[in-house]
């Protein structure tokens, strides 16, 4: 197929991979191997200088995350992609290659607890400082802005509280700051929305959820925008210094509008070392091939559970974007039009008991701290997740103690809603 | 303007149609991207003729470098500018002058120069511009994708391995 734009159907199946050239398997192998020999010392040396494409060893470059790679980066619109062990490894590895100890970056407060707990803590030991902002008044974003602000970090779809963010009026303040927006794309996927297409130069995902779908693999991905200039203000010298260890090369005019990816990879990756397994990348490659199918199904199925909630006595609140009534419903409209995802939350009159009996009467659904499977999972964040935060936290977060996470599976609708029906019954 | 969206197709016959391509601008500096690509365009069997004034009498890569164009003693199937854009009409000038003529001319990525390259397509001469023909090769021939970068390329067609290891081509060839 030669120069007509694929359909996202079609890129989700094929794109990154071609028959295996040694042995014409269709399906991608799994190189399930440290190492590969080199020809002679000098391609060992092409290699190594990166003057040559081909790997070395896995913890750098894999075939099989290769094609991993591919994929994603075709279906976000970007130009590169680096997968890696975890969301958490992809959120450290973009950080490692953005800020030096002293910088600051500002990150929404409606963020996935977890990225909360790794930018207030693990993230202040190295000296990188996050200044919170909260994307229902968007010029927080802009008063948090200083001299020592290298990019900005956000959730296309919040985890947990399902806000859908405004990603292109972020992406203006970045783009007038000359710093990046960085955008965590976990809960949307890029079948429901392409930050990079709103703004966003980096878009990070936790390919644990949705990505991989099934419940069986950790991994996340960086990946690469093309569109910002690395080398314009010599803020971000990883990509435009030379590099001591490349004998001088610099990354960002070597490798272009990939470099990002390249330096998150080479520099970043190789140092810090939280690569994927192959197996990992082939379960999560596999799942990517009906993500459209799977996403279709779940949004149609959170949205079926949100208008029973919405009736249920017991049920104090609901906050699912694709409800009509939804205070994101017009943002979700414009980001997602397909669907609002499939993890949303609700708020139990009975409280915290009421949360913490609900996850203990479901019988179907899980009790479970992960979202994204085809299974469906329920959470009640106060008790679990969001605990490690403060109680200002929590309710900033969206996990305030009344407060139950769904995360909607690919089910039957009728018998995800007869689940909780008879344990809503019993919560008291 | 001159057409600057070339299809897959395109690319691959312009790259399956030359052998020996003249890099003007070529860096003697290992890590400089015109080195980079020099060294790999030699690796896929092309032979490369590095020019630049002030490495001339010298080799790159084990290949000897000339000053000019026109002091390259065999006929060059492509010009590869590796030059900023303004300095592009002077060299197709030199490459118009070439007996017999290269048959394609090619500006490096962020280089064009589209009064000069309607110049050369008047004469028959097939011009790519503000592409870079190491990262379309690996990318036609499905290397590029090692590195994490997406190829745009959906094909259900075997690579096409060369002889030695993680070798790939647009051709097969040994
Ligand atoms: C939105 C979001 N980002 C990042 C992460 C972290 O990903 P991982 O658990 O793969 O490290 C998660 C995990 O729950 C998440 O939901």
């Amino acid at each position: 197929m030669s120069n007509i734009q694929p359909g996202f159907s079609t890129l989700a199946v094929h794109a990154g991979a071609q028959p295996d050239p040694a042995t014409g398997a269709r399906a991608t192998p799994i190189y399930q191997t440290t190492s590969f020999v080199f020809e002679d010392v000098d391609q060992a040396a092409a290699l190594f200088g990166l003057q040559a494409f081909g790997n070395i060893y896995t913890r750098i470059t894999n075939p099989t995350t290769a094609v991993l790679e591919g994929r994603v980066a075709a279906l976000e619109g970007g130009t590169a992609a680096l997968a890696v062990a975890s969301g958490h490894a992809a959120q450290l590895g973009v950080f490692h290659t953005l800020l030096t100890p002293g910088d600051e970056f500002i990150a929404s407060n409606k963020l996935y607890g977890g990225s909360i707990n790794q930018f207030n803590h693990s993230f202040k030991s190295f000296g990188w400082n996050v200044v919170w902002a909260d994307p229902d008044d968007i010029a927080t974003f802009e008063r948090a802005l200083s001299p020592k602000t290298k990019a900005i970090f956000i959730e296309s779809l919040a985890n947990p509280g399902g806000v859908v963010t405004d990603i292109a009026a972020i992406a203006a303040i970045a783009r007038k700051a000359g710093i990046p927006l960085i955008v965590d794309n976990t809960m949307a996927t890029p079948y429901l929305c392409k930050p990079i297409e709103h703004g966003a130069d980096i878009v990070v995902h936790s390919l644990t959820k949705f990505m991989g779908g099934h419940g069986n693999s950790m991994g996340g991905i960086i990946v690469d925008g093309g569109t910002f200039d690395w080398s314009k203000s010599g803020r971000y010298p990883m990509l435009s210094e030379p590099r001591p260890e490349y004998q001088g090369l610099t990354i960002h005019e070597t490798f272009g509008n990939f470099g990002f990816a390249i330096a998150c990879r080479v520099l970043g990756l190789r140092d810090l070392g939280a690569a994927i397994s192959p197996f990992n990348s082939f379960l999560i490659l596999t799942g990517i091939e009906t993500l459209p199918l799977r996403m279709e199904k779940h949004c149609a199925n959170a949205l079926a559970v949100a208008r029973y909630l919405q009736d249920h006595k017991a049920v104090a609140w609901v906050r699912y974007a694709g409800l009509e009534g939804d205070a994101c419903h017009a943002l979700q409209q414009k980001y997602m039009p397909k669907g609002a995802g499939a993890v949303f939350t609700f708020g139990l009159k009975g409280g915290y008991e009421a949360g913490v009996n609900l996850v203990g009467n479901v019988e179907m659904l899980s009790h479970v701290a992960n979202i994204g499977d085809t299974r469906s999972l329920i959470i009640h964040p106060a008790s679990t997740t969001h605990r490690q935060l403060s109680d200002q936290q929590k309710t900033a977060a969206g996990a305030g103690p009344d407060v139950v996470r769904l995360s909607i599976g690919i089910e039957d609708a009728v018998d995800i809603i007869a689940d909780l029906e008879q344990a809503l019954s019993r919560v008291g | 303007m001159c057409e600057d969206i070339y299809s897959d197709d395109h690319i691959r016959q312009v790259l399956g149609k030359v052998k020996t391509i003249a890099i003007v601008g070529a860096s003697a500096n290992q890590v400089r991207p015109s080195y980079f690509v020099l060294k790999y365009l030699l690796s896929k069997g092309y032979d490369v003729i590095p020019v630049n004034p002030g490495q001339a009498g010298k080799e790159i890569c084990g290949q000897m470098t000339y000053a000019s164009l026109a002091d390259i003693p065999r006929p060059v199937h492509m010009v590869d500018i590796f030059r900023a854009s303004d300095a592009v009409p002077a060299v197709v000038d030199e490459a118009l002058a070439l007996d017999p003529l290269p048959r394609v001319i090619w500006m490096q990525l962020g280089i064009r120069h589209d009064a000069a390259a309607a110049m050369a397509e008047a004469r028959g001469i097939d011009v790519v511009m503000d592409r870079c023909p190491k990262i379309e090769y690996a990318r036609l021939a499905g290397e590029i994708g090692w590195a994490g970068v997406a190829s745009n390329v959906i094909s259900s067609k075997k690579p096409k391995a060369q002889a030695g290891f993680q070798r790939y081509g647009i051709v097969p060839r040994d």
